[in-house]
């Protein structure tokens, strides 16, 4: 007997690490027990997006969607949706200003506003089942390819797709294809860079977990094309999810014969190896990452050659973002035409975001290039919480920059700096302030991190500054010592020792380390000290001549008090800040007025928390 | 597994199609069964195992199944609401397993209103 219903649970991290997979159990357990499980099918699918409220299911055919589904909701929910036809309306998504709640899928604005091409399949498919992947067109476009299509006519499809490089850089995808197809040597390999390690950003994971088989059929379409014979999938080791689901999905391909030799007859051989990184944020970038693939220390090397001469063991290799293998199906299947509809001028087709930070709903969002900021952090991610104002988004992670809250109705896009439509390498850009709006920071990998008025913004420059200095191999002079140099100077700015001077050295030291570091990383890494220091220079010189940070984060540079009157008139001076203080720096008596000896005071704010009346005031 | 080739990649895209397709959330008709307790106690289970037999073996990929609750006329139960794509929907009642059979070859597939066994055309109006 067919299935009357598909109860598509949400499997991917987000969800599982809220107990999704427990969902499932309570409801197979159920459904068995009240004798449905022929007419009711459970599936576990890849992460939908809407992490905020997970975790999530959805009923099809009518496209009911549950959040923060627990174990014990599940005889509830069986009773009432699946044998009594009602939908539960406790489980159903309310956004906070409405008055009732939005029982489809389909209406909630979170959704509603996306446009979905790399995740095309997410929360449709079981992703451990190449069934479910091939009933939904899956490897057709490879049939056309193999069938239909000459290696040449497959570049000249994608170069006019307008397709470019998702992992940051923005490449176009169909030049290199080119570049890598006419190179000399053989055997040629492709490689999925999968190593996103930006803090905050889980597009990649997402489409591991999600659609494993889409990246492996854009493999194989790119090895037709290019003439490839091996291609490797690196992995973050830190996603273990994403990393068995891709091995799983390898497995299977393999048993169908879709990979190997004579794939479909064809003439295509074709096979693809997992390797696991071992968590170096410089092996995302490409040549550290063949280094890391060889077996040897993920350390950058000069470019040229380029990795499409001069790749993995020597040879030619193509190396893509997972996002980008991920878009080439549907673009082969559907032509060029079709795609580059989508989006703007300068950039085609759709991007993933993960939405982070202060913002309502959190969780990953594909939507139309040319979005502006506004419609993604307002119409999708639902505003800022606690009526907060938006001040900035760091886009891109720590090779990326802060935007303001001025530009938040810019689209989002790639932008050359000349204007022309020219794409080329960034990192090969003139460098200029201007620039610095360009594909480095206004569009980035896709991580998106909102933030809200009580954000430093010194505070954050020095975040993702400490987080390169970290990571930074130490292959090269600048990036080494430049980035270890800017980080002193943001310390002394955040404990309130920083002086003029500084400042102007940290401006020259950071265009030094983007103009002269070895590789990417370097390049990019002053990128979120130079844009806040463009966009929210009255912030650092607020911390540098009044020592004071206007968010009040650096602790260092507030001033706590108590309020006399509220700590009497509403509190009756409870004492609980008294008694909490660990440097015993508060003084007062029941019923009468605390207060803070400012010499013994440590500043570590334990008063504020504590407080039940909001009786200390930060300053 | 022997290797696949392009006519097997069609063949299991067919099936898994035919599963899956229900996810998509469009169907040609869509059938309620009303499954309120009175539906259930005039034996509202076994029609609803009856539509789902039908629909497998008539091999019918346009079909939706859902379930509701109670429809008001609780002595005419078991009832079931069919809604072909464009047509108002049509409240059956008294239903067997045997109506349900001829429901299917007239209405679902041929196209005809089962009058007989009809009970009206339409829908309350809410709101």
């Amino acid at each position: 007997m067919p299935y009357r219903v598909h109860c598509m649970v949400c499997a991917g991290t987000g969800c599982v690490s809220n107990r999704s997979l427990e969902v499932r159990d309570a409801l197979e357990n159920e459904i068995r027990k009240r004798g449905l499980q022929d007419e009711i099918q459970i599936v576990t699918t890849g992460c939908n997006g809407f992490c905020a409220v997970g975790p999530l299911m959805v009923v099809q055919p009518d496209g009911i969607f549950y959040q923060q589904v627990s174990a014990k909701d599940v005889p509830l929910l069986v009773e009432e949706h699946f044998i009594k036809g009602r939908p539960v309306q406790k489980l159903l998504y309310k956004p906070p200003e409405a008055a009732a709640p939005i029982p489809k899928m389909s209406d909630i604005p979170f959704f509603k506003h996306q446009r979905l091409i790399a995740l095309r399949n997410r929360g449709l498919i079981d992703p451990e089942k190449i069934e479910d992947y091939i009933a939904r067109d899956g490897y057709q476009a490879l049939v056309k390819a193999l069938t239909e299509m000459t290696p040449e006519q497959i570049i000249e499809v994608i170069t006019k797709s307008g397709l470019r490089g998702r992992g940051g850089a923005g490449f176009p995808t169909g030049v290199k294809w080119q570049k890598v197809r006419q190179a000399k040597g053989e055997p040629k390999y492709i490689i999925c860079n999968g190593d996103e390690g930006d803090p905050g950003a889980f597009m990649d994971r997402s489409i591991f977990e999600s659609d494993p088989h889409s990246v492996i059929e854009g493999m194989l379409i790119g090895a037709r094309a290019i003439g490839a014979r091996y291609g490797v999938v690196y992995i973050r080791n830190e996603y273990p999810l994403a990393l068995e689901r891709i091995q799983i999905a390898i497995q299977q391909a393999r048993e169908y014969g879709l990979l190997g030799e004579n794939i479909l007859d064809s003439g295509l051989d074709f096979d693809i190896s997992v390797t696991r990184g071992a968590g170096a944020f410089v092996c995302g970038e490409e040549t550290a990452l063949i280094a890391s693939v060889e077996g040897r220390l993920g350390d950058p090397r000069a470019r040229p050659p380029y990795p499409a001469e001069y790749g993995l063991w020597g040879k030619p290799t193509c190396i893509n973002n997972v996002e980008t293998w991920a878009n080439v199906p549907p673009i082969i299947l559907h032509g060029w035409e079709w795609y580059s509809q989508i989006g703007t001028e300068r950039s085609k087709g759709t991007k993933v975001f993960s939405l982070v930070g202060k913002v309502r709903n959190t969780g990953l969002v594909e939507v139309p290039m040319g979005i502006t900021l506004r419609q993604l952090i307002y119409d999708i991610g639902g505003g800022i919480p606690g009526d907060k104002k938006f001040k900035a988004v760091q886009t891109g992670g720590p090779s990326g920059g802060c935007i303001p809250a001025g530009m938040m109705d810019q689209p989002i896009e790639y932008i050359a700096p000349d204007g022309k439509r020219e794409a080329r390498d960034y990192l090969d850009l003139p460098i200029d302030y201007e620039s610095l709006t360009d594909v480095g920071s206004m569009m980035g990998s896709g991580g998106l991190v909102v933030m809200d008025e009580d954000t430093c913004m010194v505070d954050v420059a020095r975040y993702f500054l400490a987080f390169t200095q970290d990571e930074s191999c130490g292959a090269c002079t600048p990036c080494r010592e430049g980035t270890k140099l800017m980080l002193d100077i943001l310390n002394r700015i955040v404990d309130g020792h920083g002086t003029m001077d500084d400042l102007r050295a940290l401006e020259e030291i950071a265009w030094v380390v983007k103009q002269t570091s070895l590789c990417g990383l370097g390049k990019t890494a002053p990128n979120p000290v130079l844009t806040t220091l463009k966009y929210f220079r009255d912030e650092y010189l607020a911390h540098i001549e009044a020592h004071k940070c206007p968010a009040h984060v650096c602790r260092a540079l507030n001033t706590y008090r108590i309020d006399p009157v509220i700590c009497v008139e509403r509190g009756h001076g409870c004492g609980v800040c008294r008694r909490e203080c660990p440097e015993k720096a508060i003084f007062g008596e029941k019923n009468q007025p605390h207060r803070i000896d400012q010499t013994l005071c440590k500043k570590c704010g334990v008063c504020v928390e504590v407080c039940h009346f909001n009786a200390v005031i930060v300053e | 597994m022997p290797k696949l080739k392009i006519e097997d990649l069609a063949r299991i895209r067919e099936q898994a199609r035919r599963a899956t397709l229900l996810r998509e959330g469009a169907g040609r008709v869509k059938i309620t069964v009303h499954l309120g307790t009175c539906g259930i106690a005039a034996g509202g289970r076994n029609i609803m195992t009856a539509v789902l037999r039908e629909i497998e073996e008539r091999n019918l990929h346009d079909v939706l199944v859902t379930t509701s609750g109670c429809a008001g006329l609780c002595s005419r139960e078991p009832m079931m609401t069919v809604e072909v794509l464009g047509q108002p929907p049509v409240k059956y009642v008294d239903l067997t397993e045997g109506k349900v059979k001829e429901i299917f070859a007239e209405h679902i597939v041929g196209g005809k209103i089962a009058d007989r066994y009809a009970l009206a055309v339409g829908s309350e109006r809410v709101m």
